[in-house]
């Protein structure tokens, strides 16, 4: 039996108060009809009689006395099926795209439970992006998650759809990938950017698109990536397939986690985010990865903007806490119009040293990959003494690092946003640029395998 | 009394409930009708605040809170060892085989296996006086490990009844004990003991041990004792948890508690797959037969990572009690203060700074003041050693974690976000880390290292200060302007950074290495630089001096010599001798 409440005692941003409820659970879902408009909330606090909900939809138009309530008692699920594949979704898992609703038996609750560590695969294969500088130096695999930290203006999202266009998993289960593509608060040019580039590539078909625009309600960011997250699921460990699950923009999370939370007058921690937002992110994180009883897989590249750039702001400093590297775009090279701009210093990749190498993509990778890192750590030791004593005053060997800078940005970084280049390609380029350096210079690699591939 | 309560509060992990007159602090309850695992943390009147350590999505206003009238407890006993356990101490393997890939809600309070049989060695008979702590019985656990069953700290008397030595299910009772009030008391291979709680000792020892891990700047620059605390703070992906597991991997403790507290799923995935596989180079056999591991990754109640910490140590003082020597991980204890940050500010607490409860350093106290070299109960020594990794916000070591554990422990390995991006590894910064122990452990190493390694070791850090010196000044005029004693210095350092400091966890004989390599390279870099150094003075140019082969060689010692034979260290010190000595000769 279900009560309707007729009074909302206080409204508050995306909040509403009411009192005297006497049945309530925590997280359910309740819903909110004012004439014929029906919203939904979800109980996100309650204080012995007094309850406080979210409301999806925004609360413009809400009064006090022209709403009727109900609690349904089930927290927020989904419907599921192979048919998502190509629809496009809103932030309570609702159709936009004008078709039909989605059926299936089962309901998904889109806070799933948390894998079982024991359950989980190691992930080894690597996903060949065909960008040399992710594939070589912060290999991207299977089942990890690895978000991009971007800035405002520089270019992740054609690195984003560069990377859905053309990833490609080794071991040749290609024919079972798919895309989910979730936007949170992005602009609709940005959204339609994505949408084109999707149909332009012909992957349309095998993405299932979830999207909060700018101006859509606040709450649903926080909502839809649960949604999203939950379809993946569903497809990886429901339907076998391998999902690489691109979400954009974090930062646009993080920022409606902090209003919510401020409005329910919590206390902040640093620059005002709530304190449990590392946990918050890593209840999304974590839901990467693979199964050792299922052949599917979730690999997850979040892309987050970088409030002033500043990696130390807490949405990209705690991500990098939980999330497997971060690969960080850099402003010097966009301005340099050096595509992708990714600076390789900070980028990592952590499940790297496992998918690579012999057996995975070629026995010399590990080790080059090592040097092309020292080498350059070294030119840019180089070129801050270059700015002071100038360039031609530098000595022999320093000044074969000045050149080896050059073109490794002008050749192994800079590819574009079109080209693709497979495995053994990008590691053969890494080999030309460095053969740039006298072979005394290569010490992370041994003389065999210099022998073998250097100046070749 | 066991009491009953009704919900009337729910935030997240908080829940408030009425008509809890009758539950004590710190009390275990269960709550709601999923009857989900919970800690009473504060009482007033008939009201009491709960934190719950599941998820509390679900719960119903008005549902039913029991009291189970015991603190949050660990069964221990034999089953621990090589065991996965989540932050309350429950088996995940036993939770994966009951409900499959994910941690379901309210599935109750599991404990090692109390119906599992094992082999029981009785060393007690009928009629022997005994007291709490004593050593009654052994079951060989894993082929590492013999598990050493005691009696329950406070249980003294007389044993009434005894079984045989022979096969026993954990659940057995094996002795009663009467005490002088005639009370018995049931004493079987586990025992129950509150997480919170530290377990007695006889007393404290001075420390005299290192803790070996085979780590180059640990061992030989920034020792860790058995006993002792450090802390290894780090920016993400500086590779704190490649330290730890490292150390998990080779240090000589006898058992390795592993707490991956908030951290990621696949890193306790990776653990899982890897220890079995890696073999200890003492016994042959693998470590994950002397390693525990306690998961509560980032995805799971935050509750629960508050209470792993608690969990973990416990465990470790009760394998200490055995006269073992316990390691513990904690990765990341700054995931630890922030579940504290987070219940708090559920609480409504009033924020220290940062949001941090003003409780924090009285509780990172009270956790690493668990570590120490003791003489047990039995009358044995053992120790726990604590090794804590902090994840400082942004990087930055002045937050009010790092600030605070820096109070608390001895050695603070600082990891340095510039060392990694230049792939240094392992990236500790020797200019800013400390060990304490050094004074302590200084007869240690002149019995069993060498009589000048400490000498040694604090000239070789001399060098390298007056190296960072020296690079200040080449930022700004280029290496060539100065003069060749200072360049020496530099290239010797070079050598330091790469030869010894830069370890390759990687390559079999560098991953790990033994105490008489370490000393011996380091020798082997000092003779050099004597060497070296002599012929700087008589005016030999650089050029000269720095004989790339000879450099390259001793940069290359950690690889090509083999960790059993040291004896081509010496040849290279002959080489050294022969070059250095025509070299004069020709200046002559």
């Amino acid at each position: 039996m279900l009560k309707e409440y007729l009074k909302i005692d206080k409204i508050e941003g995306p909040l509403i108060f009411l009192r005297g409820i006497k049945e309530a659970r925590y997280g359910e879902i309740i819903e909110i009809q004012t004439g014929d408009e029906r919203r939904v909330g979800k109980v996100i606090k309650i204080d012995e009689s007094l309850v406080v909900a979210q409301v999806f939809e925004g609360t413009s138009g809400l009064s006090t006395v022209n709403a009727a309530i109900r609690f349904t008692g089930e927290p927020l699920t989904i419907s599921l099926s192979r048919e998502i594949l190509g629809r496009r979704f809103g932030g309570i898992g609702n159709p936009i795209d004008g078709g039909g609703p989605i059926y299936s038996k089962t309901k998904y609750n889109i806070n799933s439970k948390p894998i079982n560590p024991v359950a989980r695969k190691y992930p080894r294969d690597y996903i060949e992006t065909g960008i040399t500088s992710i594939d070589v130096l912060s290999t991207l695999i299977r089942g990890q998650k690895l978000p991009i930290f971007s800035g405002n203006g520089l270019p992740h999202k054609e690195l984003a759809a560069q990377i859905v266009s053309q990833a490609k998993i080794a071991s040749d289960l290609n024919e079972k990938f798919a895309v989910c593509f979730v936007a949170i608060g992005v602009t609709r040019d940005d959204g339609a950017y994505f949408i084109e580039k999707f149909e332009e590539s012909g992957t349309i078909k095998n993405v299932v698109m979830f999207i909060n625009y700018a101006d859509d309600p606040v709450t649903e960011r926080l909502s839809i990536p649960k949604c999203a997250l939950t379809a993946a699921e569903f497809l990886a460990f429901e339907e076998d397939m391998n999902i690489l699950v691109v979400m954009t923009d974090m930062t646009n999370y993080c920022e409606a986690l902090r209003e919510i939370s401020s409005a329910k007058e919590e206390v902040p921690s640093r620059k005002g985010y709530p304190g449990y937002l590392y946990s918050d992110l890593a209840f999304l994180y974590e839901r990467a990865g693979m199964l050792k009883d299922r052949n599917g897989s979730i690999t997850f590249i979040p892309i987050l903007t970088m409030p002033n750039d500043d990696i130390t702001h807490p949405i990209p400093d705690l991500t990098g806490y939980i999330t497997e590297g971060q690969i960080v775009l850099s402003r010097d090279l966009a301005n340099k119009d050096i595509n992708p701009p990714i600076n390789i210093m900070p980028s990592l990749s952590r499940l790297m040293k496992d998918g690579i190498g012999e057996g995975y993509t070629r026995a010399d990778h590990p080790d080059l990959a090592n040097q092309l890192f020292s080498s350059f750590s070294k030119v840019l030791e180089v070129r801050s003494l270059a700015q002071i004593v100038g360039e031609s005053d530098l000595s022999e060997i320093d000044q074969k690092y000045m050149e080896y800078g050059k073109r490794f940005e002008a050749e192994f970084i800079n590819q574009g946003f079109t080209e693709r280049r497979d495995i053994s390609e990008s590691l053969d380029i890494g080999w030309k640029v460095l053969s740039v350096l006298p072979p005394e210079a290569l010490d992370r690699l041994d003389d065999k395998t210099i022998a073998k591939y250097y100046r070749r | 009394m066991k009491g009953e309560g009704r919900i009337t509060y729910i935030n997240g992990p908080v829940v408030k409930g009425s008509g809890l007159e009758s539950f004590m602090m710190r009390e275990m309850v269960l709550v709601g009708e999923q009857r989900l695992i919970a800690e009473i943390i504060g009482l007033s009147g008939d009201v009491g605040t709960i934190q719950v350590y599941e998820e509390t999505e679900g719960l119903e206003l008005h549902e039913k809170i029991v009291g189970l009238g015991v603190p949050l407890s660990l069964k221990l006993g034999p089953g621990l060892m090589g065991n996965i356990f989540d932050g309350i101490g429950r088996p995940l393997k036993k939770i994966e085989e009951s409900s499959g890939n994910f941690i379901p809600l309210g599935i109750g309070l599991l404990t090692i296996d109390l119906e599992q049989s094992w082999d029981v060695e009785m060393l007690i008979e009928t009629g022997d006086h005994v007291k709490g702590g004593q050593i009654f019985g052994r079951v060989v656990e894993t082929q590492l490990i013999t598990h050493k069953l005691m009696i329950p700290p406070g249980v003294n008397g007389v044993v009434v009844s005894s079984v045989a030595s022979g096969t026993h299910l954990t659940d057995d009772v094996l002795l009663s004990v009467q005490d002088k009030n005639s009370k018995v008391t049931e004493v079987k291979m586990y025992q129950d003991w509150p997480v919170r709680k530290s377990r007695p000792i006889e007393k404290r020892m001075k420390i005299t041990q290192p803790l070996i891990t085979g780590q180059r700047i640990l061992d030989t620059f920034f020792p860790i004792a058995k006993g002792g605390t450090a802390a290894i703070p780090g920016g993400f992906g500086t590779g704190k948890t490649m330290t730890q597991h490292q150390l998990a991997k080779w240090s000589d403790a006898d058992i390795i508690i592993y707490i991956g507290c908030g951290e990621r799923g696949n890193e306790m995935t990776d653990v899982l797959e890897e220890f079995p596989k890696l073999i200890d180079p003492k016994s042959g056999r693998p470590i994950m037969e002397r390693t525990v591991l306690i998961a509560n990754t980032s995805n799971m109640p935050v509750a629960a990572r508050e209470a792993s910490i608690y969990t973990g140590i416990t465990m470790a003082e009760y394998f200490r009690d055995m006269g073992y020597h316990v390691a513990i991980m904690a990765d990341s204890t700054s995931r630890w203060a922030e579940a504290l940050r987070e219940i708090s500010g559920r609480l409504e607490e009033m924020p220290a700074e940062e949001g941090y409860p003003a409780y924090l350093s009285y509780r990172l106290a009270e956790f690493y003041e668990r570590a120490g070299y003791v003489k047990t109960l039995q009358g044995d020594e053992g120790s726990v050693t604590i090794i804590g990794a902090v994840s400082p916000a942004g990087g930055d070591f002045s937050e009010p974690v790092t600030e605070n554990t820096k109070r608390y422990v001895n050695a603070f390995l600082a990891l340095d976000r510039k060392l990694a991006y230049s792939r240094h590894y392992p990236a500790i910064n020797w200019l800013s880390s400390y060990s304490g122990y050094l004074k302590m452990l200084d007869e240690w190493y002149f019995d069993n290292v060498g009589e000048d390694a400490i000498r040694l070791r604090n000239q070789v850090l001399r060098l390298l200060q007056e190296e960072s010196k020296l690079l200040d000044i080449v930022q700004l005029v280029g290496e060539d302007v100065l003069p060749d004693s200072q360049r020496l210095i530099l290239e010797i350092s070079r050598v330091v950074k790469t030869g010894i400091l830069q370890q390759n966890a990687f390559h079999k004989d560098d991953s790990f290495v033994p105490m008489a390599k370490q000393y011996k390279m380091l020798c082997a870099v000092w003779h050099l630089y004597q060497r070296a150094s002599a012929c700087a003075e008589k005016g030999i140019p650089m050029s000269q001096i720095k004989d790339d082969a000879l450099f390259e060689k001793i940069t290359k010692m950690k690889y090509n010599i083999p960790n059993e034979d040291l004896s081509g260290i010496d040849a290279i010190n002959s080489e050294v001798d022969t070059y250095f000595d025509a070299l004069l000769a020709r200046y002559n």
